[in-house]
């Protein structure tokens, strides 16, 4: 089968390998039908998360057509279903599992001794994104292993389209996930870094959560009025101060919940002095991420807000003002995405039309434009927000 | 790292054939240069005696300057390596110019190693070519469109905005099998 496969740093081929097989009773095969890539993508791509191997495939945003199950699917799964998979593997049966933390899933990463050294404790497996997470082949593919396919499935109806589906298996319930871990109420101010894919989607989420006003912060025009399209109110970081423009939104005391959808490669500029101190420090690897958005947030913050933290980071941070936040009595949380805590909501949600994510989608190629399509994503060209790619 | 896959992992998907990559000409021109920099600049630091001899310039302070231009040029080169290579290029535009100035003062009749001069100041100024080529190459490919796609429609909501709130979670047995 054909895959887009990592080389290397800024290398991703789009090369011939061998198909999947069924390894285990809960495995399941796929025939992809869309996946996507990931701003996340972007810092493996980038090689800023650490433990990714040449012939690594890539992709956690995928879908597809079951064609094959394992004998252990108990009725679970069946050939010719139509799922999202989610990028968290869980195995529905652990602690974790049980309390909905699936992506720290306690089976599922099948390097365990590798995370456990490194994160302490393991988390859950992810489809194509690292050794440290189970080094499983991704689904930027034209077939997929799904290993627990019985708990890693989100079955969807034929009456949905792939593009309003797709992003059930990640950006839409880690936006929501954003939103929701924010505790929103109606007197909310909601302040948002970063519009891009996960962005637009803790956007919409914030809304329809209730929040009084949601604040969009980017510097890509077009990203903002696709935020603005939604009915954000919007801050271009390059044009204004996003403290002055927060405070005055909020009558000067900041906004009550803020959330990071930018993660490890925030934007490096002069105007932001501490963003190349980050630069500097991270090429001198004495730094693995570049944290200006925590900064900020941290410092605007309404006393006794809630920050969360959907963007990805890889390591190690700087010059976080950890007093400031305990001061203000700031409460903090983040994590990957507990997928399935959320899909059956939104697909609900997307069923009755009261959202349909394929707003974000701007554009569509072929798997095999995979490798130039990273380009164009990274590079931002054509006002690219969002790529889908058909195997 | 390589050791760190298991034996039962055996199974997953293999290349068998590779094919085009995301990697273009201008990548592989800048990560040379990128390399090229740090060969260059680990040489001037390491013997810069060796340099100024060579070219004929061993006035005082020569040294020191050839040892500072080799930080520069390893600087350089560590930017043109990282996703930053647009900066690490026009970086090394810069010290191409710097180069060149210096040379020039070995330009003196009464150089003995004015032959070397030359033959220096003309490497300098293809390898100037070649980072200009590549820094312009780069800075086309990453410059914002005059024309922006319009996305100003695109809310999301079909029916437009219902603040529903939250629903609270629970596991469910679906959610366990």
């Amino acid at each position: 089968m054909k895959a887009l496969v990592w080389h290397g740093k800024e290398d991703i081929r789009y090369d011939t390998v061998s198909d999947p097989e069924i390894q285990n009773p809960r495995d399941a095969i796929i025939k992809v039908t869309s996946c996507a890539i990931c701003g996340s993508d972007l810092h493996l791509f980038h090689n800023f998360i650490p433990a990714m191997l040449p012939g690594d495939i890539m992709g956690h945003e995928m879908m597809g057509e079951v064609v094959e199950v394992g004998s252990g699917m108990d009725g679970r799964l069946k050939k010719g279903d139509r799922i999202v998979v989610p990028f968290t593997i869980t195995c529905g049966e652990c602690e974790q599992c049980k309390r909905g933390n699936y992506s720290v899933c306690e089976r599922t990463n099948r390097k365990k001794d590798f995370a456990d050294k490194v994160f302490g404790h393991t988390t859950a497996g992810l489809f194509g994104y690292t050794h440290l997470t189970g080094g499983y082949p991704g689904g930027q593919a034209e077939y997929l292993r799904v290993p627990f396919a019985d708990t890693t499935h989100v079955k969807v109806p034929e009456n949905l389209s792939d593009e309003q589906v797709l992003f059930l298996g990640d950006i839409f319930p880690t936006g929501w996930q954003a939103a929701e871990q924010c505790d929103i109420q109606e007197t909310d101010t909601v302040a948002i870094w970063g519009c891009g894919p996960v962005g637009q989607m803790a956007i919409r989420s914030a809304i329809l959560l209730g929040a009084k006003q949601v604040v969009a912060i980017d510097c890509l025009p077009e990203r903002l009025s696709m935020a603005e399209a939604a009915g954000a109110i919007t801050i271009n970081f390059q044009d204004d101060s996003v403290i002055d423009r927060l405070d005055e939104l909020t009558d000067g005391k900041g906004p009550e919940k803020c959330i990071d959808a930018t993660g490890t490669e925030s934007h490096v500029s002069f105007a932001q002095p501490d963003t190349i101190y980050d630069r500097a420090k991270q090429l001198m690897a004495l730094e693995s991420d570049r944290p200006h958005v925590l900064r900020e947030m941290i410092y605007v913050c309404r006393p006794a807000g809630i920050i969360s933290i959907p963007g990805v980071y890889g390591g190690l941070i700087d010059k976080v003002p950890i007093g400031v936040a305990m001061n203000k009595g700031l409460t903090l949380r983040m994590g990957q995405t507990h997928v399935r805590r959320w899909t059956d909501d939104l697909l609900k949600r997307i069923n009755d039309g009261e959202i349909d994510p394929s707003f974000v989608i701007t554009h569509t190629a072929k798997l095999s434009d995979g490798p130039e399509m990273y380009n164009v994503f990274r590079d931002k060209r054509d006002s690219c927000i969002k790529v889908v790619l058909k195997p | 790292m390589r050791n760190l896959i298991p034996k039962h992992l055996e199974g997953d998907p293999k290349i068998l054939k590779k094919g085009h990559g995301s990697l273009s000409a201008v990548d592989r021109t800048a990560k040379a240069l990128g390399w090229f920099s740090i060969g260059l600049g680990l040489a001037e630091m390491l013997a810069p005696r060796a340099v100024t001899r060579t070219l004929g310039m061993e006035s005082a302070g020569m040294n020191a300057t050839v040892r500072a231009f080799g930080a520069r040029e390893i600087a350089a080169g560590v930017l043109t390596l990282s996703t930053e290579k647009k900066v690490g290029l026009w970086s090394r535009v810069l010290g191409d110019g710097l180069d060149v100035a210096v040379l020039a003062t070995g330009l003196d009749r009464f150089n003995p190693q004015r032959r070397n001069v030359k033959v220096a100041l003309a490497t300098v100024l293809g390898i100037t070519a070649l980072d200009l080529a590549t820094a312009s190459a780069l800075s086309a490919r990453s410059a914002r469109p005059r024309q922006l796609r319009d996305y100003s429609k695109r809310s999301g909501f079909p029916h437009g905005v219902t603040k529903t709130g939250a629903r609270q979670f629970r596991p469910t047995a679906q959610h366990m099998h």
